[in-house]
């Protein structure tokens, strides 16, 4: 066998000029104790394989890569963006590699890990009130980058190349493994970048035989500062017409999927996958054959100082009030 | 009958009810059932072209109503409708 075919070898993914360039082909991988029935197969593709941990790898790359092909980065810029945590996280590696500076905006209810990760890598944290969730650090760095042309902001959530990551990275690799053969596939709504570059490639190749699901985070109850109707923020690129089916679920039951992944198939992943995972086998017990496609969006280490992997689920503490997504 | 959930920001327009029980076929009649029972929700839930208002989310067991039927989706005894504001989630 020549070297060049052992490099080739799955899961170890190839060779690389450097780690910006070793984003994606992740493994997908069966997850035989989840289904509920015998034809109906549950696949976890694993976006926790990428550099950094998360899906927001692809993401960042194609949001830089996109800038750098648009001659929108010059020097003398800062790259600025609105994240909870995992985009940052993506755009501060790749930044760092690539030697742009970074400051990124988040909700300061946010686990440590994240803050520590974003230093490691050199970008500068500016804080949003936690109680206005993902919402509220979109606001402030709308009008930070508004009052300062010296920033560039991808933006994540109005920036097409965030669903063409997935539809020319992510949608392909599962069509590849699966020859063609996609029944749904669940994945979790933040910025719809997942669902709509997925869904739209899906749903090319393979019509209305496939479904694609989202699965959301339910709304805690807010403690304080009550909002009203009108602050609802639908990310720009969200179109729901590529969604066939919604289904939200709770803080509590995502943490209870995030530890059945782990206890039951051995998937360390963040609890947005958990949740994910949920609604993954809520759409397998409705078919009676065919692979159910999920994405485990990121892996469990930053959010190890939370206990949700070792505590009782009762005695997690901000359980409602935390974002884990 | 299918009880509906309603959210923080609209309990004082329920007189602070949190669970109102209303009949109906489908989304849309259950929804105009509780608007006739709380009139001040009327506003709040639908446009004025009868449409869901944009930035309110129903969910049927669960399940966004939006992209199934909307207000045409059917409703069978014991459902729970939940009327959330429409949030983007976390995005990260």
């Amino acid at each position: 066998m020549s070297p060049v075919s052992d490099l080739r070898s799955r899961p170890c993914g190839g060779r690389y000029g450097d780690i910006v360039e070793a984003i994606g082909n992740t493994p997908l991988v069966e997850l035989k104790r989840l289904s509920p029935k015998p034809g109906v197969r549950i696949w976890a593709k694993m976006e926790s394989f990428n550099p950094t941990g998360s899906v927001k790898d692809r993401v960042a790359r194609a949001l830089i890569e996109d800038a750098e092909e648009k001659g929108a980065i010059r020097p003398g810029m800062t790259i600025l963006e609105p994240t909870s945590g995992n985009t940052g996280i993506s755009l501060a590696m790749i930044c760092k590699r690539k030697g742009y500076p970074l400051k990124v905006v988040m909700p300061d209810n946010v686990t440590p890990e994240r803050t520590q990760l974003l230093e490691m890598y050199g970008a500068q944290i500016v804080y949003s009130p936690g109680d206005q969730g993902s919402n509220g650090a979109v606001a402030m760095a709308l009008e930070m980058a508004e009052g300062d042309a010296s920033y560039y902001m991808p933006y994540q959530y109005g920036n097409a190349a965030n669903p063409g990551a997935h539809y020319h990275g992510t949608a392909k690799e599962i069509l590849e493994e699966l020859d063609g053969e996609v029944a749904a596939f669940v994945a979790g709504l933040g910025t719809g970048g997942t669902l709509m570059g997925n869904g739209r490639r899906l749903k090319e190749e393979l019509g209305d035989g496939v479904k694609i699901v989202a699965a959301e985070p339910m709304q805690g109850e807010p403690v304080q500062g009550l909002r009203s109707l009108d602050d609802g923020f639908i990310p720009p690129i969200i179109d729901l017409s590529v969604l066939d089916r919604k289904i939200f679920v709770t803080n509590r039951d995502a943490i209870i999927w995030t530890r059945r992944l782990l206890d039951e198939e051995g998937v360390f992943a963040g609890v947005s996958s958990g949740a994910i995972a949920r609604v993954a086998v809520r759409i397998a017990g409705e078919l009676d054959e065919g692979n159910v496609v999920f994405l485990v969006a990121d892996d469990g280490w930053k959010y190890l100082s939370s206990g949700i992997y070792t505590l009782p689920v009762d005695e997690i503490e901000n359980l409602d009030s935390t974002i884990w997504w | 009958m299918a009880t509906v959930r309603i959210p923080p920001v609209l309990r004082a327009s329920t007189g602070g009810a949190k669970e109102v029980g209303a009949d109906g076929s489908n989304v849309g009649d259950v929804l105009r059932s509780l608007a006739e029972q709380h009139p001040a929700t009327q506003s709040q839930l639908f446009g004025e072209g009868g449409e869901l208002n944009r930035y309110v989310n129903v969910y049927l067991n669960d399940e966004d109503v939006r992209v199934l039927d909307g207000l045409d989706t059917a409703v069978e005894d014991g459902d729970v409708l939940v009327i959330l504001p429409a949030m983007a989630g976390g995005g990260r």
